[in-house]
Formats: C-alpha cells, structure tokens, sequence
C-alpha cells in the first residue's frame, strides 16, 4: 500500500470451505499487500465478519451449514454489517445462481476459476466504490 | 187486231132526223151510266146505229195532266185507244186547234198534204172531229172522231149526241177529278204522317236547294219560325248552309250518295251527327230533286267509339293476358324440373322442354323404343292425375298431392324416379280446374343417398378403426409419455449433471489455475525461465479446459431451454465495434486485412445483444484462426424484403470440403482436426452458434470450398418475436 505510515492495509474476509480455494486468494492478496483473514463456512463468516469488520468480504456460495447466500442475507440485514462489500465467488456457471447471490446483496458476483490478479481487481474497485 | 163492236150495221138513213125515241133512249143511257168510258161506248153505239157512223174514237181532255188521252172506240184496236195521247199544250196540232176551235173538223186521209202526220187509232182513214160538250168552253171536255159521214157539215143529231155526251162525260170526269183529288189529298196526308212519323229528318229538295218537302224531324233542324229565339234561328240558319253545301259536293252524283253531316241540335245547341243518303228523283218535267234522309248517328257514333274503345281495351287485356302467358311460359320452361298442366280428365294442356323430353316423341325419324317408353310414362302419369280425383278428399298439406313414380326417360331407357308434387288450381269462379304436376327427379338423392348410405357405412369403419387406433394411440401415447417423461428427468438429470460435472471440474482448474498463477507471478520466489515456460504451458491448457467445459455448460442450457433471451435495443455498429476490439489483440498477431463494411440504412433492431455478439465474435475467430494469410472481412446488409439483417464473415482461408459442410454444426466437430487442434478451439463454436441463431429465430449458412474459403453468414429477424 501506498498511503502514508497510519494508514492501515484494508482488511480482506476470505470465505471458502475449500483450504486451496483460500489459500490461493489468501496468500495473493497478502502477497498484494492486503491485511487478510479466512473463515471456512458460513457461521465462522459471520462470527469474523461482526468481530473484525473487515473492509471486504470474498465470499464461497456453497457452504456447509450457513451457506453463503444465508450468510450474506444476515450481514447485509445487520446494521453492523451492511455497508461492508461482499464479493461472491461461486464454481457455479448458472445464470440462477448468480440472480440468487445479487439478490441477497452481493455487490459483485466472480465465476472460478478465477486468477487472483483478476479478483485482486474487483476487490479495489470494490474499496473504491465504497471510498469515494 | 180486235175491233171493239165492228158491227156493221144498216146503213143509217142520211138527210132524215133521227126520231125523239132513240134519242130519248140515249139521253136515257147516258144517264144511267155512272163511269165515263160505258157512258162514252153508249154514246158511240148509238151513233154507229143511228146516224151512220163507221168507226168511233172518244177521247178526254184531262185538265190534271194537261193531255188528251184515249177513252174508248168502236171499230179500233184498244191498244191504239190506250196509247193515243195528245199534248194539250202544244196549241199547233190540229186536233188541238180542232178542240180549241169548238167546231167539227175533218182530216182528210192522210195523203192529204193539209193534214200533219196526226197519229189517230183511225190510221189514215179520212175522220170527223167532233168537239163534245158545249162550245161555249174554250176547251171542251173531249173530242170525237167519226168516220163514215160525208163531207160538208155534220148532221145536227150528232152534235147534239156530242153535246150531250159532252155534258155528261164532263159531269163524270169531273166528279171522277173530284175522287182523284180527295184520293190525292188522303194520300198525301198519309204521306205526310208517314214521313212525319219517321223521326230521322226527310226532304225533298229541288235543283237549287230550296226546300220543297220537308217532315218534321227535317222542319225542326232547318226551319225556324218568328217566335223561336235567337240562338235556335242561328243554329237554324247554320244548319241551312252546313246542309245546302253538303248538298252541293255531291250534286254531280247521279245515283244514291251516302255522306256524314254535322249540324248544330237548335233547341240543345248539341253537336249532332247525321248519315245523309241522298237520292235524286225527278220532281218536274226535266227537273231534278234529291231526298234527303237524314239520320242521327251521334249516338250510333259515341256507341262506335265506345265499342272501338272497349275493343282497344279488349286487345290490352288479350295482350297483357298473352304477355303473362308468355311469362309463365318463361318460368315454366326455366324451371329444370318436368313441369305439366293437366285438365281434369288428364289431358297435357302445357308443358315445360324437361317434360316434353318425358312425355313427347321428339320429331325426326321413328323410334319404336322412345315411343314405347314415352306412352309408358304417359300411362304412369294420366294414372296418377286421375287418381288425384278419387283420393280428391285426402289432399296433403297445403293442397298438394306427393307420390313417388318410376318414369323412364325416352333417351336412355333407364329408370327415372321421381316425385310427382301436383296441385289443383281452380279458376276464379271455381269451375274450371287444371292440376299443376312438378316432377322432381329424384334420381340424385336417392344416389345422394345411397352415397351417403356408403359413406356412412365407410365412416362407421373408419370411426371403429379410429377407436381401435386411439386406443393403441392412447397406450402409445401413455408409454410416450412414461417415455417423454423419463427422457425429461433424463435430460434434467443431464443437465443438472453438466451442471455439476462443471462445477466440480471448476473447483479443481480454479486451484490448479491459481497455483500457477501464484507461481508465473512469483509469489512463492522467482523461477527459472524453462519453470516459467512449463507453468505457461500448464496455464494454457487449463484455460482451454476452461473454455470447453464453458462451451459444454452453453450447449447444456440451449438443449435444457434454460437459456434465457433478454430483448433489447440493439445497434449492431457499436456490437461490431465491441467485437472488434475483442479479436483486436488476435488480428495484431496475424498479417491478416480485416475488412470491415456495414450498410448505411442499418436498423436498429430487437434481439438479444449479448447472443449475437457471442455468434458474430465466434464466426469472426474462426476466420482468424483458419486463415493463414489473405484477409478476413465482415460485412452487415439490411434484406428489405424479409426484414432481416445479415451478417457475413467472409475469409480466404482453408475452407471446408463439401461432404464436412454439413456437419460443421454439429459438436465436436471440426473440419480439420490436426489444423483445429493446432489452432486451439474447442471444436463447440458453431454447434453453439447456430443453436443460439436458432433461438433468436435466425440462421447460419454457410458457402465454402476447400482451399479457397469460407463464407458464413448469419440471418437475424429485425424484431425478434417474444412468446
């Protein structure tokens, strides 16, 4: 990060039951310079998000338990939560699955296999439509 | 000739007188005859017996016809008596002159040249004229003529035998004029009636038109008296003219003329017509007069006209009456069905041409078998009609009588069935009947009806194979649909596969893509070049897995239906614009012209953007990929007459071999699989495209030759019709 010695790297939640799938994202980001932390399903995703309030959330659709259309509903109905940009990231191609996450309150929804350079992307342009 | 009392008597003795007693005797006779000719025969036989007279003549002076005419005489035929007839008028004849003279007279015979050819019944014997009656009168009432005496003076016993005669022949003429008169005037007064009982006008009128004779009916139209008004004395006097002149056009007539007359009716002032038949008829010696008989035809006239006027309706009616005849003849011959006019005894007083051709013989030669069928219809039918009056009570309904009979037509010989449908139709006073007969063939319906019969049958089959065949169809059916449906949760299972299958193979490529990734980028350290090119070949291949298991998941949501179509407004210069910039990077890498031309009147139209561009991008990386050198060109056109666009990918690359044009579409194929293999691909492209052309209701076609190139072009409706 380029900001002055104060400001702190922006905080990425990685949602991914898989271990590769959030390890990939995981040591990229950090590798790009982003603060990050994981979270394996939905409930450990919504634990970390209410007591970190990260700036972003990367967040696996097919979850055990708390799948992560359900846990993004919660976050986006919670007032703690709300404002903080959720990216889906799903191996499903459907058209459905995708109108399914939007309506949840995704803000974005990424189709993996997805290169890390290309999803790092969408993370900025999601920080920036946050801070303008 | 016969001499009347040629008797020779005794020479009478001559110097002597003749004593009192005979002439006592004779003043006796004379005076008890009552006519003047026995009277006269007395006297003229007493003269032969007593004073010596041979022959005698007596004749009389008729004052009425101014003649002296023959009464009788002794010695002479009755012949010469009669037609001896003098003109008292003509004053130089000497018998006149002799009469006229009141003395004794003698005519020498007539070899005498003092004597005239006086024609007497005495011939040209030498003769006395002895004037009768007194000579006092300048014309006496007769004459004698004697012969036998000498000459000189005649004997005193005969003048006064004369005298005496005289005296009493014109006492007897007179009264005898006297009878004649009154006889006259009676008759006349008849006559008068007569003519006066006859009402047409009657007049007799002389050569200059005057008036001589008219009745009554004629007084009334050409006479007026002082006391007749003035209108009645001027229709009068135009009535005169009016009849003078009439009188005068036809003067030079010699015989009878007939002529119409109008004049003015006085008292009425009406018109009136007369027939005028004039006839001219002597009225005087020498003078001609014309009888007029006028009779009033006015009546006769207006009768005249009013019969020629009822005529003239008479043929109106007869020629409106023969008008609708003609008419009805119009109608009966234009009706196609046999139609007969029947009295009540059966006989065929009219008929249309289609019954003629059942019931008549046609002219020509002979034919035995046409007359034969012919009376045999005839008989058919006459049974029929007279039928009708004996079953007269049991009328159908509405008056008419149906029965069905078996004709024959005359032509052919075959049977003809037909309904008679017959009607009586009375005249106006109900006397007079006629049977109106319509034959109806019946030849077509009962063939109808067979037919129908037939087709009946026939459906019946047909409707029990039918049923037999919707059975098995139902069971079929059932089984389709067992089969359908499996095939359904078949396909749904395939796709919910593909589904799977794809998202389970993208979980692994998303790690084995982002290893690699990680590595090329050098977060794990830096790697030697050899390293770097092996994990880009890695990388590669796991992209081009990528995109077939994308190209799988598209053919698995086409053929599931699950491929959703968003309409929209689409400019398809900015679509090709955004393609464009796709390939861009792909071009760079080739010596490729790409050509890029698109029709100024493009439309904008109505379809799914984001399919199009999949087709069109598609196409236009085939033609990259397959075309070694040359140039690649896009071309968009407007077909006005479909209203569709076409797109068309045009290269001068490899092309394709006529028997791999068809299956270029299908999946998984392509046309040269080293080359495909070489150029990368999925081997899915077009399979993709036509199907998704198919769902925005277009095509693709395709022209090619090996070696030469390829053109594929895709046809999209303008509009795209949603369902």
């Amino acid at each position: 990060m380029t900001r002055g010695e104060t400001a702190q790297a922006p905080l990425v939640l990685v949602v991914d039951d898989v271990d590769h799938g959030r390890e990939i994202f995981a040591e990229y980001l950090e590798f790009r310079g982003f603060r990050v932390a994981t979270a394996a399903d939905g409930l450990e995703a919504l634990e970390k998000a209410f007591e970190l309030h990260p700036d972003v959330i990367l967040m696996d659709l097919s979850l055990p338990g708390i799948d992560g259309w359900e846990a993004t509903r919660r976050l986006k109905q919670d007032d703690r939560t709300r404002d903080i940009p959720i990216i889906a990231l799903t191996a499903h191609a459907l058209a459905a699955a995708h109108d399914k996450a939007r309506e949840v309150g995704c803000n974005a929804v990424v189709t993996k296999p997805c290169l890390p350079k290309d999803l790092e992307q969408e993370v900025r342009r999601q920080l920036e439509a946050r801070t303008p | 000739m016969a001499h009347l009392d040629a008797v020779p008597g005794p020479r009478p003795r001559t110097g002597g007188g003749i004593g009192a007693k005979p002439k006592l005797a004779l003043v006796e006779a004379l005076l008890a005859e009552e006519e003047a000719r026995p009277c006269a025969v007395v006297a003229l036989r007493w003269l032969v017996r007593h004073a010596g007279v041979e022959r005698a003549v007596c004749a009389v002076a008729d004052s009425e016809s101014g003649r002296l005419l023959g009464l009788t005489g002794i010695g002479v035929s009755i012949t010469s008596i009669d037609s001896f007839n003098l003109d008292l008028g003509d004053r130089t004849h000497p018998l006149v002159v002799a009469l006229s003279g009141g003395e004794p007279v003698v005519f020498h015979d007539s070899s005498q040249p003092l004597l005239r050819a006086v024609e007497t019944p005495l011939g040209n014997l030498s003769f006395h004229a002895v004037p009768l009656g007194s000579s006092k009168e300048e014309i006496g009432p007769g004459m004698l003529l004697l012969t036998g005496l000498e000459d000189g003076p005649v004997p005193d016993d005969i003048l006064w035998a004369a005298e005496l005669l005289g005296v009493r022949l014109a006492s007897l003429w007179y009264r005898r004029a006297q009878a004649e008169e009154r006889r006259h005037k009676r008759e006349r007064s008849w006559l008068f009636s007569i003519i006066n009982a006859v009402t047409d006008p009657i007049l007799l009128t002389d050569a200059d038109g005057r008036i001589l004779v008219a009745n009554a009916g004629a007084e009334m139209l050409l006479t007026a008296g002082e006391d007749k008004r003035e209108g009645w004395r001027r229709a009068v006097a135009l009535n005169n003219m009016l009849f003078s002149a009439s009188l005068f056009t036809n003067a030079a007539e010699s015989g009878p003329t007939r002529r119409e007359l109008l004049l003015v009716d006085p008292s009425e002032g009406q018109d009136l017509l007369f027939e005028v038949l004039s006839t001219p008829v002597p009225i005087r010696l020498g003078e001609t007069g014309v009888v007029s008989v006028l009779r009033n035809v006015t009546d006769l006239r207006r009768a005249t006209e009013e019969i020629e006027e009822n005529y003239r309706r008479l043929r109106v009616a007869e020629a409106a009456t023969r008008a609708e005849r003609d008419r009805l003849d119009l109608i009966l011959n234009s009706v196609l069905d046999p139609i007969l006019v029947t009295d009540a005894e059966g006989n065929i007083a009219r008929m249309n041409p289609p019954a003629e051709r059942m019931f008549t013989v046609p002219r020509g030669k002979r034919n035995v078998e046409i007359e034969r069928r012919v009376r045999t219809n005839d008989a058919v039918f006459t049974s029929f009609v007279s039928g009708l009056f004996v079953s007269s009570l049991h009328a159908g309904q509405e008056g008419h009588w149906r029965r069905t009979l078996s004709l024959i037509d005359p032509q052919t010989g075959n049977t003809v069935p037909v309904e008679a449908i017959s009607g009586k139709v009375a005249s106006k006073h109900g006397e007079e009947m006629v049977i109106v007969t319509i034959l109806h063939d019946l030849t077509e319906a009962e063939e109808k009806a067979r037919l129908y019969e037939q087709v009946t049958r026939h459906s019946e089959e047909l409707r029990e194979r039918v049923r037999e065949a919707t059975a098995e169809l139902a069971d079929q059916n059932e089984l389709l649909r067992r089969q359908a449906f499996q095939l359904e949760q078949a396909s749904a299972a395939k796709s919910q596969f593909l589904a799977n299958v794809s998202h389970e193979l993208r979980t692994p490529l998303n790690a084995i893509m982002g290893y690699t990734h990680l590595l090329l980028e050098g977060v794990s350290g830096a790697m030697t070049p050899p390293q770097h090119d092996k994990l880009g070949r890695v990388d590669a291949n796991a992209r081009h897995l990528l995109a077939v298991i994308n190209d799988l998941l598209d053919i698995a949501r086409i053929e599931s239906g699950k491929m959703p179509v968003q309409i929209e407004r689409v400019r398809l210069p900015e679509l090709i614009d955004e393609v464009m910039t796709e390939v861009e990077p792909v071009i760079a890498g080739t010596r490729l012209a790409v050509d890029r031309s698109l029709s100024p009147d493009l439309p904008e139209i109505e379809t799914d953007r984001q399919k199009v561009k999949q087709i069109v991008l598609n196409l236009l990386s085939n033609a990259l990929k397959f075309t070694p050198q040359g140039s690649v060109a896009i071309r968009l056109d407007h077909e006005h007459g479909t209203d569709e666009i076409t797109v068309a990918v045009t290269d001068t690359g490899i092309g394709i071999a006529e028997e791999n044009q068809k299956t270029i579409f299908e999946a998984f194929e392509q046309a040269n699989s080293s080359y495909a293999r070489r150029q990368g691909g999925t081997g899915l492209g077009l399979s993709i495209c036509r199907r998704l052309a198919h769902i925005l209701d277009g095509r693709i076609t395709l022209v090619s030759r090996l070696g030469e190139g390829s053109t594929f072009t895709l046809y999209l409706p303008c509009k795209l019709r949603t369902e």
